[in-house]
C-alpha cells in the first residue's frame, strides 16, 4: 500500500515537473521545423560544452582528496569548515565574481603579491577564469556530496578492514572506490548541468564574445531579437544536453553494495605516514581557496552594513519567506522522488535532474505568456518565484538524498516490510533518522539557493515586491556599489544562516 | 503550530490594495523606479496634480522593456511606456502598439530630435570614465585608445543598451572602418559584461582603467559622494548619444491620464528630478539650471546620433562585425 502511494505521488510530481518545464516552451512557440543551428549558436554550444565539462571534471577531481581528508581526520574547526563549504555555492553571481576578482583579478591580491616579486601578472580572463569561478562555486559542493558518501559507509566495514589488516591502499580499493563509483558520476552530472546554463560568469570572466554560452544566446533571442521560437529551440537543446549527460552518468555510476551497518558513527581510519601531510595540505589549500574570495566579499560589504536603507530589511523578510516556502515544497518533492528512485526506477531521477538545465529566463517568459491573460503578473510575483525556486533547487536536494535513499532501501526495505511498519512508522523510525544528515544539508542548500535566486522575480516583480537579490541589483544600477556590496553581504549572511541552521539540525539529528 | 505565525507574517508582507482612484500604470525599467531613481519623486509630484494613483511596473532595462511590451501586446495594463532609447524605437514603432503622443514643443537636446510617437525625457553622451589619479593622460580617441595599453571594460551589445550604444558609436564615427577599429581595440578590452552594473562595479574595484558609461557619471561621484577623482574622456570623433523616450500605448486603459503624464513629463517638476536621480541631462533644462557638479562635466564638441531607422538597420551588421573582430 505504502509503496503504491509513494509511486503514485512520485509519478504525479514528475508529471508536474515535466509540465512546468515544457509548457513554457510550447508557449514560446517551439517548432521543430528547420531545427538547425547557426554558426554562432554552434560555437556557443562548443564553448558551453567545453567549459561545463572542464568545470565538472576539475571540481570532482579536486573534491576527492579534500573529502577523503575531511572524512578521516578530526581537527579543531572541522565542523565550521564543512559548513562553510556551502557558502560559495550560495553567493549571488555578481558578488562572487567581484570577490574572485578581488583575489585573482588584474588588481587582485594574488597578482599584487606576484608583482612584489617582479613576476608577471597571471591573466584571469579567458577559459581559465570561467573554470576557476565554476570550480570555486562547485568544488565545495562536490566535497560535501562526496563526504556524505564517505560518512554513509557503515563503520563496521572499516572495522572489518582493520581486522583483516587492510592497508590504506586496500581500503581505498575495496571500500572507497566502489563508493566513489556510486557518488562521483551523479556529482559530476550536477556540476556539468549547472555550468551548462552559466551566462554571467562565463561572459564576464571569459573575456569577451568568445565565451558565449547557449544561455546568452537565449537571452539575446528573448531580449533583443524577440525571437521566441528561437529561444525555445535553444532551451530545448539545453534539456537535450542535460538528458544526454544524465544517461551517460547513469551508465557509469554503479551502486555500491556494502550491506547494512548498525548506524554507528565513525569515519575511515586515519592513516599515518605521508598521507598525514598530504591530507593537511588538501584541507589547507581548499580552505584558503574558498576563504579568500569570501573574505573579499565580507571586506567589501562590512563598512556599510549598518547604514543600509530600511527597505533592505523588508526585502530581506520577503526573501526569507520565499526561501522557506520554496524549501518546504522542494524537500517534500525531493524526498518522494528519491524514495521512488531508490526502488530502481529511472524516471524519478530524470524528472529531478531536468530542472537544472532549465533556463530560468525561458521558464519565466513562458509562464508569463501562459498566465498573463488570466491574472495580473505582478500579483503572482512571489508565488511564481516560490514555485520556480522550488523546481530549480529540486535537483540538488534530490542528488543529495538519492544515494542514501538507495542504500536505505537496499538495507532496510525487507526489514521494515517484515516488521509491517506503516508508511508513517517507516518515515518516523527508518527514513527520518537515516536520512537526517542529507535532509538537513539538502534543505539548507535549497533554502540558501532560494534566497539568492533572481532569475524569475525580475520578470514579474512590481514596485512593491522586491526581494533582497533584486535590491542588490537595483543598488548597483544606481551607482551605490558600496551599499550593494553591503546588501549582498547581508544576503550572504542570511542565506548562510539558513543553510547552517538546517545543516546543523541534520547533523545533530543524525548523531542522536 | 509554530509555523502559523510565520505564515501569517509572510502573508502580511504582500502589498495592500490601494484606495479607489483611477490608476495610471507606467511601464518602465528597474533603475527608474528604484528608491534611488526618479520614480518615487515623480510619483509624489504627479499624484499631487492628477487625482490619480500612479503605479510604475518595472522590468530590467530598455531592451527588456520592449520585450515585455511585445509579450503583453494589447493586453497591457500600462498606458505609458517610459525608458526606451533610440536604438530600440524603430523596433518599438513596428509593433504598432504606440499611438502619437500629440505633445507640441521642442526640447533642449544638442541635436534636433522630433518623433511623432516618442517623446524624449532625458539624454546623455556615452563616454569612457576613468580615475584621474590612476590615468593622468587618458586616450583622446578610439584610435588613440587602440594604440595605447589602457585596459577597458565594456558591455555586451547583445544584452545591454550601453553595449549597443557603443556598437552604434563606433559605427557612426567610423562607418566601414568599424571592423578595423574593433580589431585594434580587442587587446584593450579586458572583458565584456552582461550589463552596466557589472562593468561599473569592476571599474570601481580597480580591474579596468576605463569603463563605458556616460559623461554624466562623474557627477554622481561629485554630488553624492563628494569625490571628484572620476572624469569622462573626451573623444575627438564625437560622442554617441542615448536619448531616452516615453510613448503612449494605442490600447491605453487611461488615455487621458497618459496624455496628462506625457505633458507633465516635459514640465519643470519632472525635469528637475532627473539630473540627480537618473544621472542624465533633462530633455528641458530647468529654469534654475543644472545642479552644481554638472558644470565640471565635459561637453563633447560633436554629438553623434543615428535616426531610429538607421540604428535599426545598422545593428545586425555592426553586431556581426563586433563578434567577428572580438572572437578572434
Amino acid at each position: 500500500m505504502a509503496d503504491r502511494a509513494l509511486t503514485l505521488s512520485a509519478a504525479g510530481l514528475a508529471a508536474a515537473i515535466f509540465l512546468l518545464l515544457l509548457a513554457p516552451l510550447g508557449a514560446l512557440g517551439l517548432s521543430f521545423q528547420g531545427f538547425t543551428l547557426s554558426a554562432a549558436e554552434l560555437s556557443a554550444l562548443r564553448f558551453t560544452l567545453l567549459q561545463a565539462g572542464l568545470s565538472a571534471l576539475i571540481s570532482v577531481v579536486l573534491a576527492v582528496p579534500v573529502a577523503r581528508a575531511l572524512a578521516r581526520r578530526r581537527f579543531f574547526g572541522r565542523g565550521v569548515l564543512i559548513s562553510t563549504l556551502g557558502a560559495p555555492f550560495i553567493l549571488p553571481v555578481i558578488v562572487a565574481v567581484l570577490g574572485l576578482l578581488a583575489v585573482f583579478g588584474r588588481a587582485g591580491w594574488v597578482n599584487g603579491v606576484l608583482a612584489q616579486f617582479g613576476l608577471p601578472v597571471i591573466p584571469i580572463y579567458g577559459l581559465q577564469g570561467v573554470v576557476l569561478a565554476h570550480v570555486f562555486f562547485n568544488m565545495p559542493l562536490a566535497v560535501r556530496m562526496v563526504l556524505h558518501g564517505w560518512e554513509a559507509i557503515p563503520a563496521e566495514r572499516f572495522r572489518l578492514a582493520a581486522g583483516l589488516g587492510f592497508t590504506p591502499a586496500d581500503i581505498s580499493r575495496h571500500i572507497e572506490r566502489p563508493m566513489l563509483r556510486a557518488v562521483l558520476p551523479g556529482t559530476a552530472l550536477v556540476i556539468f548541468v549547472i555550468c551548462l546554463t552559466s551566462f554571467a560568469v562565463a561572459l564576464t570572466l571569459g573575456g569577451g564574445p568568445r565565451a558565449t554560452t547557449v544561455e546568452l544566446a537565449i537571452y539575446q533571442a528573448l531580449r533583443f531579437e524577440f525571437d521566441l521560437p528561437s529561444a525555445a529551440r535553444l532551451a530545448l537543446l539545453q534539456f537535450a544536453l542535460c538528458a544526454l549527460a544524465y544517461a551517460l552518468a547513469t551508465r557509469i555510476s554503479l551502486p555500491a553494495s556494502f550491506g547494512a551497518g548498525q548506524g554507528r558513527a565513525g569515519g575511515p581510519p586515519a592513516p599515518k605516514g605521508w598521507r598525514g601531510p598530504f591530507d593537511a595540505a588538501a584541507i589547507t589549500l581548499a580552505a584558503v581557496f574558498i576563504a579568500l574570495p569570501l573574505l573579499a566579499v565580507a571586506l567589501a560589504g562590512l563598512p556599510g552594513l549598518f547604514s543600509l536603507p530600511s527597505l533592505v530589511w523588508s526585502a530581506a523578510a520577503r526573501s526569507l519567506c520565499v526561501a522557506l516556502a520554496s524549501t518546504a515544497i522542494s524537500m517534500v518533492a525531493a524526498l518522494v522522488l528519491a524514495l521512488a528512485a531508490a526502488r530502481g526506477r529511472g524516471w524519478p531521477a530524470l524528472a529531478a535532474t531536468l530542472p537544472l538545465a532549465a533556463s530560468s529566463l525561458v521558464l519565466g517568459t513562458g509562464l508569463f505568456i501562459l498566465l498573463q491573460p488570466y491574472i495580473r503578473p505582478a500579483s503572482l510575483a512571489l508565488p511564481v518565484t516560490v514555485a520556480i525556486n522550488a523546481a530549480l533547487s529540486l535537483p540538488f536536494a534530490f542528488r543529495i538524498l538519492a544515494p542514501e535513499a538507495r542504500s536505505l532501501y537496499a538495507d532496510y526495505h525487507r526489514l521494515s516490510a517484515s516488521l509491517g511498519l506503516t508508511a508513517w512508522g517507516r518515515a518516523r523510525w527508518v527514513v527520518l533518522p537515516r536520512l537526517a544528515r542529507p535532509l538537513g544539508f539538502a534543505a539548507g542548500l535549497v533554502a540558501a539557493l532560494s534566497m539568492g535566486d533572481l532569475g524569475v522575480i525580475a520578470l514579474f516583480a512590481g514596485e512593491a515586491e522586491a526581494t533582497l537579490p533584486l535590491l542588490v541589483q537595483r543598488l548597483m544600477g544606481a551607482y551605490r556599489i558600496e551599499a550593494a556590496a553591503s546588501a549582498a553581504l547581508l544576503l550572504v549572511m542570511l542565506s548562510f544562516a539558513l543553510f547552517w541552521a538546517f545543516d546543523q539540525w541534520g547533523r545533530r539529528y543524525a548523531a542522536t | 503550530m509554530r509555523t502559523l505565525p510565520l505564515a501569517l507574517a509572510c502573508i502580511t508582507l504582500a502589498p495592500m490594495a490601494e484606495a479607489q482612484m483611477p490608476v495610471l500604470n507606467v511601464l518602465t525599467y528597474d533603475s527608474f523606479t528604484s528608491e534611488w531613481g526618479p520614480g518615487p519623486a515623480v510619483e509624489v509630484a504627479f499624484e499631487a496634480v492628477c487625482a490619480c494613483d500612479l503605479v510604475f511596473s518595472a522590468v530590467g532595462d530598455g531592451a527588456e522593456l520592449l520585450a515585455r511590451l511585445q509579450l503583453e501586446g494589447p493586453n497591457s495594463e500600462a498606458s505609458v511606456v517610459l525608458g526606451l532609447d533610440t536604438g530600440l524605437t524603430a523596433q518599438a514603432a513596428a509593433t504598432g502598439l504606440f499611438a502619437p503622443h500629440g505633445q507640441a514643443g521642442g526640447n533642449d537636446l544638442p541635436v534636433p530630435f522630433a518623433d511623432p510617437l516618442f517623446l524624449p525625457y532625458d539624454w546623455g553622451w556615452f563616454a569612457f570614465v576613468y580615475d584621474k589619479a590612476k590615468l593622468p593622460t587618458p586616450p583622446k580617441s578610439f584610435e588613440d585608445l587602440a594604440g595605447s595599453d589602457v585596459k577597458i571594460v565594456i558591455q555586451d551589445p547583445r544584452s545591454s543598451t550601453p553595449g549597443l550604444g557603443l556598437l552604434l558609436w563606433v559605427k557612426a564615427a567610423y562607418g566601414d572602418r568599424a571592423p578595423e577599429i574593433w580589431a585594434a581595440l580587442a587587446d584593450n578590452i579586458i572583458t565584456v559584461t552582461p550589463g552596466w552594473s557589472e562593468a561599473y562595479g569592476m571599474f570601481m574595484a580597480g580591474e579596468a582603467d576605463m569603463v563605458l558609461s556616460y559623461t554624466t557619471s562623474p557627477a554622481y561621484h561629485v554630488i553624492a559622494e563628494g569625490d571628484d577623482s572620476k572624469a569622462a574622456a573626451p573623444f575627438a570623433e564625437g560622442h554617441y548619444m542615448q536619448v531616452e523616450v516615453a510613448g503612449k500605448l494605442t490600447h491605453a486603459p487611461q488615455p487621458a491620464l497618459a496624455d496628462q503624464f506625457l505633458a507633465f513629463m516635459g514640465s519643470e517638476a519632472f525635469q528637475a528630478i532627473i539630473p540627480t536621480t537618473n544621472w542624465m541631462y533633462p530633455a528641458h533644462t530647468p529654469a534654475a539650471g543644472l545642479p552644481d557638479g554638472f558644470d565640471q562635466l565635459i561637453t563633447p564638441a560633436t554629438s553623434l546620433l543615428m535616426t531610429a531607422d538607421e540604428a535599426q538597420s545598422a545593428r545586425r551588421p555592426a553586431l556581426d562585425e563586433w563578434l567577428t573582430a572580438l572572437s578572434r
